[in-house]
């Protein structure tokens, strides 16, 4: 469904992406791992229509949108969660998940289907996106990212900066998100609650994948090495 | 104590002519982060515009607003996407220095074809007619119909902006152009319609001022000066703000003008000049 290939991306001269392949399949959550400033945002960006600097093939439902603006890509059926939330400050909590359906792609996923998956939004839907806590953020941004309805949905750190039970509550939202097909990509720095959701992971070190599988045909020691760049001892 | 009420009920309606002026600065600012410094020329074009119909159709002036509006409308749409959203970018300059660019263009095109001649509008009786309102307090009718609309108009826009997708889709590009892209908004048409919108208020407050007093090619500058002034008073991007603001200095140049006739504009400006040293954020809180 996703197919890309040898990605270049850059900022100004800064080199962030060398020669990326990546595969995805429809229905399938991939998880993406490595360090602070190891490409994966980038990655994300690029797919999404953000990175203006690239070079490239990046096909989708065997359409090339490589050069295609943020805003066409959305109306393709790929779905971003931007890294650090990035809710719109002067939208309630409901504004901000009707933002997201902007694109009017028809589906499953409308303000009710996103109030049941997190029902803490109900309650606060005329709230001020920014005043909530970071979880319940994470969950709008979750939601205005669902009611675009695409067909790939890209989150970006998910878990950064939030409580682990409220991780856990986001990841439990996980099944229900994909259970009609829908596809993921999720970018995450913790390697355990990236290892369980995921049906294969990437992992990415100084702008190159450096290993790729499924995770129980990984061991702990190659995504290690994959992931610090050191040694297996 | 009369004189005192009656100042202040014309510094009020006064106020809603200026609020007429900046409400359309006050979005372009909200929106695009833009201080257009062509906002009064534009105003002016506006007003010489709406001349046309009035002087060879024999329009009434506030009919002529409407097709006016409509030409304002799709000139500022215009002038969003061939001009000014080739400047945006970090650097906020690029944008200011092209409209400050418009404005002596348009200012000396304007010369080139009207000449240096005042112009103005004539609604007969109308401009010049009073309501009483007790032995020595008159309220005119012009002035208040002026205020109305006015308004009418700050409402309207302030719907637009919470009650419609257009309106909640314009708010996201303000907060933030790069993830309202990821939702299928292209920050390169809203911005066009918030100036599209900003225009078609000018025709109004064009046609408006042009009843009121005169008007030449050398207008417009005073005019973006009240605008911006209102707009500082009440509060950077805020519509009922700027509503404020706008009332707030027409009160001021009027209880100045009671101590000499240059005192009301140089009132207005020390208000202006207070709230930017001791609340520069201004009054009132930011909606848009």
């Amino acid at each position: 469904m996703l197919q890309v290939r040898n990605l270049v991306a850059r900022y100004g001269d800064f080199q962030a992406l060398f020669g990326i392949d990546f595969d995805l399949k429809q229905g399938a959550i991939v998880a993406l791992i490595g360090a602070n400033g190891a490409g994966k945002s980038t990655f994300l960006k690029s797919v999404a229509g953000q990175m203006p600097n690239k070079s490239g093939q990046i096909r989708f439902n065997s359409e090339e949108i490589g050069q295609l603006p943020s805003d066409r890509i959305v109306r393709d059926g790929i779905s971003m969660v931007p890294e650090g939330r990035r809710l719109f400050r002067s939208l309630s909590v409901e504004e901000n998940l009707t933002v997201g359906a902007f694109a009017e792609r028809k589906g499953r996923w409308t303000l009710d289907a996103v109030y049941s998956l997190f029902p803490v939004l109900k309650d606060k839907r005329n709230n001020s996106a920014t005043t909530l806590s970071g979880g319940q953020q994470q969950m709008v941004a979750i939601g205005r990212g669902l009611m675009s309805n695409p067909d790939l949905l890209m989150c970006d750190e998910v878990s950064l900066g939030l409580s682990p039970a409220v991780v856990k509550d986001i990841y439990n939202a996980f099944p229900q998100i994909r259970s009609q097909g829908l596809s993921l990509i999720v970018v995450e720095q913790d390697i355990d609650a990236a290892l369980k959701v995921a049906d294969y992971v990437y992992c990415f070190m100084h702008g190159k994948i450096t290993l790729h599988g499924a995770p129980s045909d990984l061991t702990r020691d190659q995504i290690s090495a994959a992931y610090f760049g050191i040694e297996d001892h | 104590m009369i004189e005192i009420v009656d100042t202040i009920i014309q510094g009020v309606l006064l106020g809603g002519l200026y609020a007429l002026f900046a409400i359309g600065l006050s979005i372009t600012y909200g929106v695009m982060r833009v201080v257009n410094i062509a906002h009064g020329d534009f105003m002016v074009l506006a007003a010489y515009l709406a001349l046309w119909p009035v002087t060879h159709l024999n329009m009434h002036p506030f009919v002529a607003i409407v097709p006016t509006a409509v030409l304002m409308f799709c000139l500022g749409y215009t002038v969003q996407r061939v001009v000014l959203n080739r400047t945006m970018g970090p650097n906020f300059l690029a944008p200011m220095l092209a409209t400050f660019g418009m404005s002596i263009i348009l200012r000396n095109g304007l010369q080139q074809v009207y000449h240096a001649d005042s112009r103005s509008f004539q609604i007969g009786g109308l401009g010049t007619d009073s309501i009483h309102l007790g032995e020595s307090l008159a309220v005119g009718k012009f002035p208040l119909i002026v205020f109305v609309v006015s308004v009418i108009l700050v409402f309207l826009t302030s719907q637009l902006f919470t009650s419609t997708r257009i309106g909640v889709a314009l708010r996201a590009t303000s907060d933030d152009a790069e993830t309202a892209g990821l939702m299928g908004i292209r920050a390169s048409r809203t911005y066009a319609i918030a100036l599209a919108i900003s225009f078609a208020l000018l025709a109004v407050g064009g046609v408006f001022a042009g009843i009121r007093t005169t008007f030449t090619p050398e207008s417009g500058p005073a005019t973006l000066l009240y605008a911006f002034e209102a707009v500082v008073i009440g509060g950077m991007g805020s519509l009922w703000g700027t509503f404020a603001g706008a009332i707030i200095l027409g009160v001021a140049q009027g209880m100045g003008a009671q101590f000499g006739a240059g005192f009301g504009v140089l009132a207005g400006h020390l208000v202006f000049l207070a709230v930017l040293a001791f609340k520069p954020t201004g009054l009132f809180e930011r909606t848009v």
